[in-house]
């Protein structure tokens, strides 16, 4: 049960600052920051000589906030393209941070695979004691912290982001600093980052991030929807991801992403409005559609003349206009079926209202 | 505290549209991009209450002309004033279209909460829109003849209509000098009529509005100023003293017989 709550905060809070970082085109940054946060990690540890909470966080959010400005400042020399910057530094960040793990800390509690993995099957066991009670588990406040930090920013500062987001240009003439916008959003990807990291580890940080929200652009064309399909979709994996685990006895948190990434999938394919099969059928209803506009004019065009008779013979229909004999025959069921043409001895006619609309659309 | 109250016995004044004060005055500017000037040197008034487009070949800089001036982009020397003060302190009296497609129509939004965004300068941070702001932007929507469409997403609007939508969030800005970057562009008849219906009233109300334009046909016509860029300023002034066959010339290079075909159309059109 406790693992299932902290995986449903951690997720909220991921996903509510996925949105973000998928409208704005940056999923690869989360990526980045995600790793390039363990040498802060591991400096903090060093500073704080344990394992420190406060510190940890210092310590990612400086080295994340390192990062960006790394990466925006390669990209400012105009010699490496954008994602090749964010390739260049994290792998060279996250170097650093496992080489100062491997070199002084090869006994301790944190070791690479927490750190790529992460733990959350432990979180039972850190808890929060204020004198001799026990509060419940540590994840708790901090999984729950953050998901309230990133409610409060995204809310408070909703306009703001939009705003930055859609039209960057915009928003600086209004003195609205998109650079202190997206510094702030950097900013709390890494302190979430950390939070989510302890539980999922840095590779699995970036999906909860990323997946949930992409599944959920997928879904709709409102953005206040958007977050919230977002968060559901994070919290649900959560709790799908945890059954999961339990049924085939595997690790929890490969099994929250591997559901987000079945919403993913599904939301990919089944979206009503941008999914894979609806787009599907929009283009085969429009390829029916145009036919049936084709086979209108056209017979309206030779309707009265010399080689009628010719021109309305279905055979003709296939070289005449191009048409596969397949196509031709699925148009003109679908025009009898409608009532616009009749067959009479294999030709086709023109009924009053098939007539009635070849002329409508003779209009132009 | 002697300070504040010295302000408070004479208040500045709101909107410096006085004939000293230009809607935008341009010292001596350039930008460099990469180690190339992408705009060197440029000295420019533009008068008040008129529409003055930019025109010069591709390259010329015209929008980096605007994105300078709009501190989008770093300036390597040079000052801009809006009304007499540095532009950082006007920002309310400028309104901005950038180029249609410097956004991403897929954006999960509204026309009419495009057109609201228009109202966020004059909110500042954190406040957020509330009914006022909703009825403007409607309003806006209104006067481009896009009020059917408020509701619409903005990723199935034509190219056209997202550019009148553009427009109506300038509107909503509620400026006294607009910047707009090829509004021309990539629209239909429809909308380039509305556009240029909208600019004669933006005139009329004593806005002033300077475009970057490429089309040397339709210029004449829309424009009463213009400002002939190549890197440098060639000319600035009143349309039929300045948009000659020898500014074009050395504006466009001597050999672009284009533009001076454009020319000689443009001479027969007002003879």
């Amino acid at each position: 049960m406790e693992i299932v709550i902290t995986g449903i905060l951690i997720s909220v809070a991921c996903a509510l600052l996925g949105t973000f970082l998928i409208l704005r085109k940056m999923a690869m940054m989360s990526d980045a920051i995600s790793h390039a946060i363990l040498p802060g990690l591991v400096a903090g540890y060093f500073f704080a000589k344990g394992p420190d909470l406060f510190a940890g966080f210092l310590g990612a959010l400086v080295a994340a906030l390192v990062t960006v400005t790394l990466v925006e400042a390669l990209k400012n020399t105009q010699r490496v393209g954008g994602e090749s910057a964010i390739g260049i530094v994290f792998p060279a960040m996250f170097a650093l941070g496992t080489f100062l793990v491997a070199r002084f800390f090869e006994n301790v509690h944190l070791d690479t695979d927490a750190v790529l993995f992460g733990n959350i099957e432990f979180v039972a066991f850190d808890r929060l004691f204020i004198g001799d009670v026990d509060f419940g588990p540590q994840s708790y406040y901090v999984a729950g912290a953050l998901c309230l930090i990133n409610l409060l920013f995204i809310t408070v500062f909703y306009k703001e982001l939009k705003l930055a987001t859609f039209d960057a240009g915009l928003a600086a003439t209004l003195g609205f600093s998109p650079f202190f916008i997206h510094y702030a959003l950097m900013a709390l990807v890494s302190v979430t980052s950390v939070g989510a990291f302890t539980s999922v580890g840095a590779v699995l940080v970036v999906a909860l991030m990323i997946v949930p929200a992409a599944a959920a652009y997928l879904l709709t064309d409102k953005l206040p929807m958007m977050i919230g399909l977002a968060a559901g979709i994070g919290a649900l994996s959560a709790v799908l991801g945890y059954g999961l685990a339990l049924a085939i006895d595997s690790s929890v948190a490969g099994a929250i992403v591997s559901v987000a990434g079945a919403f993913f999938f599904a939301a990919m394919l089944f979206s009503p409005s941008h999914g894979l099969i609806a787009k599907a059928r929009r283009i085969e209803r429009q390829r029916v559609q145009i036919g049936l506009e084709a086979l209108l004019v056209h017979l309206l065009n030779h309707e009265g003349e010399e080689g009628e008779a010719h021109e309305s013979e279905m055979l003709h229909l296939s070289s005449e206009l191009r048409w596969l004999p397949q196509f031709a025959q699925q148009i003109v069921g679908v025009a009898a079926n409608r009532g616009l043409v009749m067959q009479v001895n294999g030709h086709l006619i023109l009924t009053d209202n098939g007539r009635r609309q070849g002329q409508q659309l003779m209009v132009y | 505290m002697a300070h504040g109250s010295r302000l408070k016995a004479f208040p500045p004044k709101k909107n410096m549209t006085t004939s000293s004060s230009f809607p935008l005055a341009v010292h001596d500017l350039t930008v460099v991009y990469r180690d190339k000037p992408a705009i060197q040197d440029v000295d420019v008034n533009i008068p008040a209450g008129k529409l003055t487009a930019i025109i010069g070949p591709n390259g010329a800089g015209k929008s980096t002309f605007l994105k300078a001036v709009l501190d989008l982009l770093p300036r390597v020397a040079g000052t801009v004033e809006v009304f007499g003060k540095p532009y950082r302190q006007q920002r309310q009296l400028v309104g901005y279209v950038p180029q249609r497609a410097s956004v991403d129509w897929d954006f999960p939004t509204t026309a009419l909460d495009v057109v609201t965004m228009g109202t966020y300068g004059k909110l500042g941070w954190v406040k957020r829109p509330g009914k006022a702001e909703h009825d403007l932007a409607r309003q806006c929507l209104e006067q481009v003849g896009m009020a059917d469409f408020a509701s619409r997403q903005i990723s199935q609007l034509s190219g056209g209509q997202q550019q009148r939508v553009f427009l109506a969030r300038a509107l909503a800005q509620d400026a006294e000098v607009y910047f707009m970057d090829e509004p021309f562009v990539g629209v239909d008849a429809l909308t380039e009529r509305a556009i240029i219906t909208l600019l004669q009233d933006l005139r009329q109300r004593g806005k002033t509005v300077v475009c970057v334009h490429h089309d040397l046909d339709s210029a004449p016509e829309y424009f009463d100023w213009v400002m002939l860029l190549n890197v440098r300023l060639i000319a600035a002034g009143p349309f039929d003293s300045t948009f000659t066959a020898d500014n074009l010339r050395k504006t466009y290079g001597g050999a672009m017989k284009a533009a001076i075909d454009h020319f000689a159309h443009f001479e027969q059109s007002k003879g």
